[in-house]
């Protein structure tokens, strides 16, 4: 326990959710908002807020000086005779007020739902291997899709060892070869296969920017039959040799021997 | 007597079913004629080993025989079961699908086995992410400017827990990212599709102001049959 009058002050999310706060204290409609008494508790309220977040706090003071604007149009008569053609000062903030409400419920209907693994269950099942012949239309997965499968490679990585004794590198071009070789076996294989159980997390970047070259040379396909399912790449050549050659062919342009070794270089044009 | 006449009917209308629903490669595949009993209790294995929501077209495909109404009325069977017999077990259509799910009075328990820590669910989370569903595709501005503060964190933390994802950019100045809900979100929330989702309250006088922008959404729906996929996102 704390200091013997600890006053615990509500959290607000935002100077639209301290206003709607005031609102429901004052027991009056958002559409006919006391401008004045309104501001005034708001000011004041600001002040009581002395551990505001300062990343928030430019929001809170931008809706005073928002208040403190309306409240002085509202002290001024109307130019025109026609008071009803005027419009009333409030209107923009009653409207923003009245959308933050409208979510403001729909956000609680939403957290009082039977959310998924919090009030329900479901078993994980068996993954469903894409590729099967019945399937939801398969399209080809974006780049978005791409850095989500390697998002969870990434988390799958073990923490760096202890002491990492110096390792070769892996280039590009080496990697390039390895993720074709991998198709001798057949056309398809899973994203998630090209990266082995002890792939560090510099050899998994690697790996997949060997894979976007591909995928952007048009040597592989990645395939994707649902949203965060699994990625499939397929050759999008006939054969593993053809797609070798393909590489080879571009491999002679300057951009592929930048930043890398001879000695990578070499290898894999040997293969 | 009158028995004897029920069962002839009944074998006659079987051989007119499995006539007409007969598997096309005929091998191993559930013909709805003397089957058609065994249909819960099946759409149940599948479901229980897919554990993710299946579509129903899915499951016709599998079962490879019984008609549409047929898988339908079975599974409608199947979630009547579950719900008068008060089993462990509920069938509810979540995301374009149908899965099993255990019931919410049941969840102090298994939350207890599985030691899990339920996702939290903040009020700036449920808030933004209520935005983005609404008015998807959305940019951060959109969001923002309901809500009053700043988006960015709250953004990237839907992302991560793949409630909302980046679909695109807006053809506008500085071409803004744009965010949708994913399939996650409908089955974190228990919808069947974005039609689902609560319907957005009318606030008097307010209304006329938002006419405009007002999405039309349909009252909730848990009970209505949808074969197509969630009109979300992914079209996008």
């Amino acid at each position: 326990m704390n200091a013997p009058c600890t006053v615990r002050l509500p959290i607000f999310e935002g100077p639209l959710d301290l206003l709607l706060h005031l609102i429901k204290k004052n027991e009056v409609q958002i559409t006919d908002i006391p401008i004045a008494t309104i501001t005034d508790q708001y000011l004041a309220m600001l002040e009581e807020l002395p551990e505001l977040n300062l990343d928030g706090a430019g929001e809170y003071l931008v809706m005073a000086a928002t208040l403190m604007y309306i409240k002085s149009r509202m002290l001024l008569p109307g130019t025109g005779e026609d008071l009803e053609a005027e419009e009333d000062p409030r209107a923009e903030l009653v409207q923003q007020l009245v959308e933050y409400q409208r979510f403001r419920e729909v956000a609680v209907a939403l957290g009082e739902r039977k959310v998924l693994s919090r009030d329900v269950f479901a078993g994980p099942g068996e993954p469903m291997v894409p590729g099967a012949d019945h399937d939801a239309p398969v399209r080809d997965a974006s780049l978005a899709d791409l850095l989500d499968a390697l998002r969870d490679v990434l988390e799958r990585i073990r923490p760096p060892r202890a002491h990492d004794i110096e390792r070769e590198g892996l280039s590009i071009r080496e990697c390039v070869a390895r993720i074709l070789a991998g198709f001798v076996v057949g056309p398809r294989r899973e994203f998630a296969s090209l990266f082995g159980p002890d792939a560090d997390r510099a050899e998994v970047i690697v790996i997949f920017l060997a894979l976007l070259e591909l995928i952007r040379l048009r040597v592989v396909r990645a395939r994707q039959a649902e949203r965060f399912g699994a990625i499939t790449l397929e050759l999008a050549v006939g054969t593993v040799e053809e797609a070798t050659e393909r590489v080879r062919d571009l491999g002679q342009t300057e951009q592929w021997r930048g930043g890398e070794g001879q000695h990578g270089d070499g290898r894999a044009r040997d293969r | 007597m009158v028995t004897a006449e029920l069962v002839i009917g009944n074998k006659n209308e079987n051989g007119n079913g499995n006539g007409a629903h007969a598997a096309p490669d005929g091998g191993g595949a559930v013909t709805p004629a003397e089957d058609l009993g065994r249909l819960p209790a099946l759409a149940e294995s599948l479901l229980f080993a897919a554990g993710r929501p299946v579509p129903l077209s899915q499951l016709i495909e599998a079962l490879d025989g019984p008609s549409r109404a047929e898988v339908l009325g079975a599974l409608e069977h199947l979630a009547r079961t579950y719900e008068r017999e008060g089993r462990g077990l509920r069938l509810v259509q979540v995301a374009g699908g149908w899965q099993l799910r255990t019931p919410a009075e049941h969840g102090p328990w298994v939350r207890r086995l599985l030691r899990e820590r339920p996702p939290r669910l903040s009020r700036p989370t449920l808030e933004t992410v209520a935005i983005v569903a609404y008015r998807q595709p959305c940019t951060r501005l959109e969001i923002e400017a309901v809500r009053g503060v700043d988006a960015e964190a709250v953004l990237t933390t839907l992302i991560e827990r793949r409630l909302v994802r980046i679909v695109g950019r807006k053809e506008a100045p500085g071409r803004p990212l744009l965010y949708a809900t994913t399939r996650e979100f409908l089955e974190v929330f228990g919808l069947p599709d974005l039609n689902a989702l609560p319907p957005l309250r009318d606030l008097g006088d307010g209304a006329a102001l938002l006419a405009a922008t007002e999405p039309e959404v349909a009252p909730e729906g848990v009970e209505v049959t949808r074969e197509s996929p969630p009109p979300s996102a992914e079209d996008v």
